[in-house]
């Protein structure tokens, strides 16, 4: 709001607004001038960058790209002809996603719920809100080998593929137990702040009509907080579909999607597969497939479903006008 | 209390589900703590803490630990960290130095300089990469980055100087640092921008009526104005580089060697190997009860050099809170 202010404005005087500036800009000393220079070198030097970024994974993408390539599954094969597509891995991916979403969202939701509305005593309220925090700091490596030791015990034997000397240690649900934690700092930390954010006259026209306070959260404030919630989510979803330590370590890598047994939703948890992440790691000169025409391919599949993710943030931002508390701040 | 007892029950009700609820994941989270402490305490009781120094070869250490017994002697357990320490903190800091260089530049462009329409595009843009997953910077870096450099920057003489001791192929420090740097450099410019943008302007204003120009007033009141926020982004981003794994283990190397800055600038093609990569690599490895110690050894030193990070960025930003604009 500020910069369109600041452009009309510069627009309605522009042409002693230009000269002016450019004569002060010769009187600013000289270490000043360099700055300046430095400033706009860099700024548009990122600018480069980025579009540079953007426009290599889409010609190289589009260029290897066959729409054959999303409903094949994938082969271990020498040549890229033969090697197949990665109907697997994208398959995987949206699993993953949809499982690590759906254990961290209650989570995330509750924890915030009860730190802000409730938060008595204030100590626990301050453990919880660090311990998110930490987990938040934590490396996605670290999480991967933590869910691989934790899903190696033998009580969690049930949660992943089964192995003679013991539990296997690797799923679909273990890697989406831990993917959860990978999403619930940003559903956790959008949540709270909508709460926060939820003006006071809200809460008081409820508690006036007689609700408890419960039913006020869950009628009233809930509601109110739901874009919070969804961009929250769209954020945790992008980091899941992004992660690939947690997948190589806890999926199994293997190239097709394994169940376990036969029964139709238990055993996919319980097997093992790919993601795109992965998926691009093993077929980058780094993995075991080398076959980079895959790699490029995948990853702009991958990249477009980032950009549709970032799209959507932006999107739910601004469904059904501005946000409750900046119409409180408009109408103040 | 007696104020609590006389609330309705169902509402005393929900507050302890929720808080249970609650309590579970900072339960949850704690015993993930002592959980890679338990896996990690083979090593620090055989080694104590001398396995953080240096000494021997990382990489037949830990090739001689793949293949111990299921119970293997206490001088199995022998472990030198040093080379991937070293090399964790050289890869960090210079790319943490580089990006807030650059994020510094870049977002007060952003901020005070760029035209409307630059402006308009390029807020999106960074957000978008502060979005792309990090295994795309990593397929660049190995796929593009590296021939490059091994054909035009190694010369034949460089990779035969050093040949007795290791093996130049355009992998190691240099490509490592530019990767790491171009992957934490957007999320930085993103939260310098967005506390920038939150300055009021009649502190700027201020600033350029008494003389200043409008580099300097942005210089001296807008950036110290934020300077919490400069600290914040620079935790983070530290962070994410000390603890990514898959992009470093693609273009660093994958050798524990530590990088010699007596030899010139053929230092910046050394392969080296940080901490997050090694345990990437050894993660098929982890049923090797030797090997599994020392593993879980390096990701508590992962664990615990991100919990010191954000705490001193608390600690830091206490005294920085009088004047800032936001968090």
């Amino acid at each position: 709001m500020a910069s369109a202010e600041s452009l009309s404005a510069r627009r309605l005087e522009a042409p002693r607004h230009r000269r002016g500036r450019r004569s002060s800009l010769r009187s600013w000393r000289l270490r000043d001038q360099v700055m300046f220079v430095l400033a706009w070198t860099v700024g548009l030097g990122l600018c480069l960058v980025a579009a540079t970024f953007v426009v290599f994974y889409a010609v190289e993408g589009i260029r290897y790209l066959h729409p054959s390539l999303l409903f094949t599954h994938p082969a271990p094969a020498v040549t890229q002809s033969q090697s197949g597509g990665f109907l697997d891995p994208i398959e995987g991916t949206v699993i993953l996603a949809a499982l690590g979403i759906a254990i961290a969202l209650p989570v995330a939701v509750t924890a915030a719920v009860w730190a802000v509305e409730y938060g008595r005593p204030r100590a626990l309220a301050r453990i919880v809100e660090s311990s998110i925090e930490i987990i938040a700091g934590t490396p996605d490596i670290v999480l991967a080998i933590f869910g691989l030791a934790l899903f190696q015990l033998g009580v969690f034997a049930p949660f992943s593929m089964g192995e003679p000397g013991g539990a296997y240690g690797r799923s679909f649900l273990a890697a989406g137990a831990i993917m959860s934690l990978v999403a619930l700092p940003s559903v956790y930390t959008a949540t709270r702040n909508g709460l926060i954010a939820t003006p006071r006259q809200l809460r008081e026209a409820s508690y006036a009509l007689g609700k408890t306070h419960i039913a006020t959260i869950r009628r009233v404030v809930l509601p109110a907080v739901r874009r919070d919630i969804a961009t929250g989510s769209t954020l945790g979803l992008g980091r899941i579909i992004g992660d690939t330590a947690i997948v190589l370590v806890l999926l199994g890598g293997t190239l097709r999607i394994q169940t376990e047994s036969s029964t139709p939703v238990l055993g996919l948890f319980r097997g093992v597969g790919s993601t795109l992440t992965s998926f691009i790691y093993d077929y980058s000169p780094s993995g075991d497939g080398n076959q980079p025409q895959k790699a490029y391919a995948a990853a702009f599949i991958l990249l477009l479903m980032v950009l549709i993710l970032n799209w959507l943030v932006g999107r739910i931002a601004r469904i059904g006008g501005p946000p409750l508390h900046e119409e409180r701040r408009l109408g103040a | 209390m007696l104020a609590r007892l006389r609330r309705p029950w169902s509402d005393r009700r929900a507050e302890f589900t929720l808080g249970a609820a609650a309590c579970l994941v900072a339960v949850g989270i704690g015993l993930m703590i002592l959980f890679v402490a338990s896996r990690a305490w083979p090593t620090f009781s055989h080694e104590g803490l001398s396995w953080l120094g240096s000494g021997g070869n990382t990489d037949s250490q830990v090739g001689a630990m793949q293949s111990t017994s299921a119970h293997p002697p206490a001088s199995a357990y022998y472990f030198r960290a040093w080379p991937l320490i070293y090399a964790t903190l050289l890869t960090t800091g210079f790319a943490v130095l580089f990006g807030l260089a650059i994020a510094l530049a870049a977002s007060i462009f952003i901020v005070q300089f760029a035209p409307g329409p630059v402006h308009r595009i390029m807020k999106p843009v960074i957000r978008l990469l502060a979005a792309v997953p990090s295994v795309l910077y990593g397929l660049v870096g190995i796929l593009v980055l590296v021939p490059f450099i091994n054909n035009n920057l190694i010369t034949a003489g460089d990779k035969s100087s050093v040949a007795y001791v290791v093996e130049l192929t355009g992998t190691g420090l240099l490509v490592s640092v530019v990767i790491l740097t171009l992957m934490i450099t957007p999320i930085m410019t993103a939260l310098i921008t967005d506390a920038l943008e939150s300055v009021p302007r009649a502190w700027r204003e201020g600033a350029i009526a008494l003389g200043l120009n409008p580099l300097r007033a942005t210089m001296t009141v807008s950036l110290r104005a934020i300077r919490p926020a400069i600290v914040g982004a620079t935790a983070l981003a530290t962070a994410r580089a000390i603890g990514e794994a898959i992009v470093l283990s693609m273009v660093s190397g994958g050798r524990a060697f530590t990088p010699k800055f007596q030899d010139g600038l053929i230092v910046l093609f050394e392969p080296l190997k940080p901490l997050a990569a090694e345990i990437v690599q050894q993660a098929e490895n982890l049923s090797a009860p030797a090997l599994r110690s020392s593993m879980y050894a390096c990701a508590l030193l992962l664990l615990f050099s991100s919990f010191v990070l954000s705490l001193a960025a608390y600690i830091v930003r206490i005294p920085m809170r009088r004047y800032q604009v936001s968090n």
